[in-house]
């Protein structure tokens, strides 16, 4: 790689009591690229993205977002910064509608008196704002973008949901199993869904347990082993008992990948 | 487009599955997606019917514009209590102490004007800071002390009932001192006639009051952030929503709109009493709210089917009365609503897909 990363984190350390969750991790994401982010249950990879993405303060260690420091001290700082996160809950409001959950948060007002004085939404915009959206990533056949959003279906709300963070995210987007809730129509439509972003230029983190979907879709995976980044493949080089192999310890990663 | 996996070839790439399209053409169905969209529709139909009802069993003598005024001046400060009591419960929270608060508010109110010779502005003003100030300790205990607030406000009706009698000594405050000292308090009370129908000041605040409110929670950002609050925390959190504020704001308001309602209810009462604490204002509330379709599980239901819900217990004990039924039936039939009303609210959840 001989472009700089664009979010870069040194020796995160997190303890939970006597549980040490993020041993000394290190983490790089380049431009434009997926990265997958493995490892087994307990590994840390739920904490190193949740200190990425500010919901976990790491005790040790420092992040840089475009080779400045930064520290988050919570999701909404994050946010503010350009890194946005799907959630696997999604972090939608059911009777919400659409557009109403894509702009939770970050509504926009109606300009002069209504919006300065009496606080009014600007709906129209918002709904604009929306549908381009859904329909620039091709999620928009008929619309009803006031439709509240527990009427979708499950592929659909994840659709509403990288939506939001496509619009909002500037640097970066998480994405936290976006196909474990999905079936296999929906799975497949979400990872086009995923490569589309990236097409947009925006890098993404996937955390995923699904290898067939890492190794679809990854530029790059991050293997992370008892909470610290083990190595780096590339996913052309290696089979995916390779990566589970890495994963579990059952054997040992090669000199080149061996993360410093 | 990403190459597919060998499971995956039967499906035709074609399929949209992610896309965005209409449901459910049985009429049932399109019901049930009515309703869901537009949740004050059936308090709103079951308003209708129960003044058709009436009418045709009575005949004009309900139908009067005097007989239905005089439905909304009865039900004027239960449906103001509503409205406080909705914001609250959009939240999935519950406030039992908004009628303690607003008797509290409305001795304070009497106190300071009568008894202390306070200037009545300044007087009003006091009152609506403590039913501020009572909403803001709910508030407090809900969002820091994460208590439930089923007992937070169960905690706090017992507290500001009992401040409101030892304080108050339970000395009624008589109408016509209210009158020669403070006649700003009996502001509500006015009432001006429109051929036959009586409309007073306290039932045109409901319906301002209501109106204001159905703005703030569908054309604001903060009411947006009371229904996400209420229909899952968690994802208000995550989406960016200082969930706190939000609760703190919502009960405060809802004491500050008790404080209101004492006011209107010292224009209707002539009188202030603090043994009216002991009157089951927060349950007429709390029934008026959830007739309305405000489902009790937080974030669904519109401001409007409060005030309808509220007109729908008013209309059927007037109806009964001039029947001239025994006022237990009335009783009987608001179980009866209250229970088919979340029976309703379960089955337009089930909307989904």
């Amino acid at each position: 790689m001989t472009q700089e990363p664009i979010l870069t984190a040194r020796g995160l350390l997190k303890r939970y009591g006597r549980v040490t969750a993020l041993n000394n991790c290190d983490f790089d994401l380049y431009p434009g690229e997926i990265l997958a982010v493995i490892g087994d249950n307990g590994a840390g990879k739920s904490t190193l993205i949740k200190a990425i993405s500010g919901a976990v303060i790491p005790d040790e260690g420092i992040i840089e977002l475009d080779g400045k420091q930064v520290l988050f001290k919570s999701p909404i700082e994050a946010r503010e910064a350009g890194i946005e996160t799907v959630y696997q809950n999604l972090a939608l409001s059911p009777a919400l509608s659409i557009a109403d959950n894509m702009f939770l948060g970050r509504e926009i007002r109606k300009p002069g008196f209504l919006g300065d004085w009496l606080r009014m939404l600007d709906r129209p915009a918002m709904e604009k704002r929306a549908r381009d959206k859904l329909t620039e990533l091709g999620l928009m056949t008929i619309q009803n973008i006031s439709q509240a959003v527990e009427t979708l279906s499950g592929g659909q709300r994840q659709g509403v949901a990288v939506a939001r963070a496509a619009a909002f995210g500037s640097k970066m987007v998480i994405m936290d199993e976006p196909t474990a809730a999905l079936g296999v129509k929906e799975s497949r439509r979400v990872l086009e869904l995923i490569l589309d972003v990236k097409k947009r230029g925006l890098p993404i983190v996937l955390i995923s347990h699904n290898m067939p979907h890492v190794f679809e879709v990854a530029d790059r995976i991050h293997i992370h082993r008892l909470g610290r980044r083990l190595c780096v493949i590339d996913p052309k080089q290696y089979t995916m008992s390779d990566a589970v192999a890495f994963m579990t310890g059952a054997k040992l990663p090669p000199e080149a990948a061996l993360a410093a | 487009m990403s190459q597919v996996q060998e499971f995956e070839k039967a499906i035709s790439s074609s399929d949209s599955v992610a896309a965005f399209d209409e449901h459910g053409t049985s009429v049932v169905k399109r019901i049930q997606h009515f309703l869901h969209s537009t949740p004050a529709a059936v308090p709103l139909i079951v308003l209708v019917l129960a003044i058709a009802v009436f009418g045709v069993t009575i005949g004009g003598r309900f139908f009067s514009s005097y007989t239905l005024t005089l439905i909304l001046q009865q039900i004027a400060i239960v449906g103001i209590l509503g409205a406080a009591q909705t914001l609250v419960i959009l939240t999935a929270g519950i406030d039992l102490s908004i009628g303690v608060i607003m008797v509290i508010s409305a001795v304070i109110m009497g106190n300071c004007a009568v008894t202390y010779g306070l200037p009545t502005l300044l007087a009003v003003v006091i009152g609506l800071a403590a039913g501020g100030a009572c909403g803001l300790l709910n508030g407090l205990l809900v969002a820091y002390m994460k208590l439930p607030p089923f007992i937070v406000t169960l905690g706090t009706w017992n507290i500001v009932m009992a401040t409101n009698f030892i304080y108050s000594a339970n000395e009624t405050i008589r109408d016509a001192d209210v009158d020669v000292q403070a006649p700003l308090l009996h502001l509500f009370g006015l009432n001006f006639k429109v051929g036959t129908a009586v409309l007073t000041l306290g039932v045109i605040a409901m319906v301002v009051l209501v109106l204001i409110l159905w703005y703030v929670l569908n054309h604001t950002a903060w009411g947006r952030h009371v229904y996400a609050v209420g229909d899952d925390p968690e994802a208000a959190k995550l989406s960016g929503i200082q969930t706190r504020k939000v609760l703190i704001s919502v009960y405060t308001l809802a004491g500050l709109i008790a404080a209101f309602a004492a006011w209107v209810s010292i224009g209707r009462n002539g009188s202030i009493s603090p043994s009216a604490a002991v009157t089951d204002y927060n349950l007429q509330a709390i029934t008026a709210t959830v007739i309305g379709g405000i489902s009790l599980f937080g974030g669904r239901g519109s401001i409007l089917g409060t005030l309808f819900g509220a007109m729908i217990v008013g209309v059927v004990s007037m109806g009964l009365n001039m029947m001239g039924a025994d006022p237990q039936w009335k009783v009987l039939l608001t179980g009866v609503l209250i229970i088919g009303a979340v029976a309703i609210d379960q089955w337009i959840r089930k909307v989904s897909v």
